[in-house]
């Protein structure tokens, strides 16, 4: 199990709902999405797969070229795939903008 | 004859075995009234998971929502198959038990509040051992307090089906509804398979687990009381009938004598089929449930 934590002090607009989606299951994970405690958005991660941290940095510094929400990002990982873990952010980005 | 008339009901309805535990949960109650307690915000994980290497989920695996059924008081307890097998652990075991208790406590006060148990699970989290047997003997106790007061239902969907400790606590609720998918046993294909010999049970022979742990035999043997179809509007309305439905006078788990009987009057001389089962077990009954 691994521990990951990212910062992204540029994604400043300001979100008002929050949002849970996804379930702890074998290559699938879950996410909430809060409205940031600090400025700018944070990422937290707990996954069990080991020695990946460079393709989660990826995944989210592609996420946060489209969205600039000042987001608190908590994710439990069960071995998503990038593709799973893009759909679920959307899917989470989704509720907070309904 | 009209397009939506020659489409078979199968097709357009809507599959409860498809939604995951939360929604499950969700799709039983009068749209509006139900709100989720200890949700996945307050962040009740397990505290063993991490120490072993395992990540967690925020909300244990366990999912409490609370609300109305048929403008009756109800609460609905779902364990995620999806997570962990749907084991039980001391989280996910002390949110069940501490609703059921709660709904005893107003069924007591006179405000009738009907458990429904969304049972998708192995049984007790490995990880979590003597933590999770506890769990299943404080869930036992708590149905067991309620069950004078309000019906306990269990509904079993599947497909992970519902075995171990906690088959015990559907083998003492009020009322157990089960589809043609789920299962229900106290040991598992493969726990059978590997303490007694693949004579005993081939757990790769898929007609013969679902002949034995299938819902529509566990019915018709008498140990479950009803069958539905993997349809969303199906399933709530038969909950909703157990919800409203009157205490039973004497339950399952009270008629130890029949139940001996039964066991002692099967001749092992000879293969026993689940179909001769049926009609022993079914046909015979005298005071016995369906």
């Amino acid at each position: 199990m691994e521990k990951i934590d990212f910062d992204y002090p540029t994604a400043k607009r300001r979100i008002t709902k929050k949002a849970h989606v996804g379930v702890v299951g074998s290559g699938d994970m879950e996410v909430l999405m809060e409205p940031a405690q600090g400025k700018g958005a944070h990422v937290s991660i707990t996954t069990s797969v080991n020695g990946f941290r460079d393709l989660w940095k990826a995944v989210f510094d592609r996420f946060f070229s489209k969205f600039d929400g000042a987001v608190h990002i908590q994710i439990n990982d069960a071995g998503a795939t990038p593709g799973s873990v893009l759909l679920r952010l959307e899917q989470a980005v989704e509720v907070i903008n309904q | 004859m009209s397009q939506t008339n020659i489409i078979p009901e199968f097709v357009s309805r809507r599959s409860f075995i498809e939604l995951d535990g939360r929604r499950r949960a969700q799709s039983l109650f009068d749209e509006g009234t139900w709100k989720e307690l200890v949700g996945p915000f307050d962040r009740m994980e397990s505290p063993w998971l991490p120490l072993q290497g395992v990540a967690p989920q925020f909300d244990d695996g366990c999912i409490v929502i609370k609300g109305k059924i048929g403008g009756m008081p109800a609460v609905a307890i779902a364990l995620e198959g999806a997570f962990q097998g749907g084991s039980i652990g001391e989280v996910s075991g002390a949110k069940m038990t501490a609703a059921l208790d709660l709904a005893a406590k107003d069924s007591e006060a006179g405000k009738r509040t009907a458990a429904i148990l969304l049972l998708e699970t192995g049984g007790v989290r490995l990880q979590e051992a003597n933590l999770g047997l506890a769990a299943v003997a404080e869930v036992i106790s708590s149905v067991l307090a309620l069950r004078p007061y309000a019906p306990v239902i269990t509904l079993i969907a599947g497909t992970v089906g519902c075995f171990g400790g906690m088959s015990l606590a559907a083998g003492v609720s009020s009322y157990v509804v089960m589809t043609r998918e789920a299962r229900l046993g106290l040991n598992g294909p493969e726990v059978i398979e590997q303490e007694s010999g693949i004579n005993e049970f081939d757990s790769s022979d898929r007609a013969l687990i679902w002949a034995i742990h299938g819902g529509e035999q566990r019915v018709a043997m008498g140990l479950a009381d009803a069958l539905v179809e993997d349809d969303a509007k199906n399933v709530k309305a038969t909950i909703l009938g157990y919800v409203q439905a009157d205490l039973r006078p004497v339950y399952r788990s009270q008629q130890v004598e029949i139940y001996r009987d039964r066991i002692a009057a099967l001749d092992t001389s000879e293969q026993i089929d689940p179909k001769s089962l049926r009609q022993k077990w079914n046909n015979e009954t005298t005071g016995g449930l369906r």
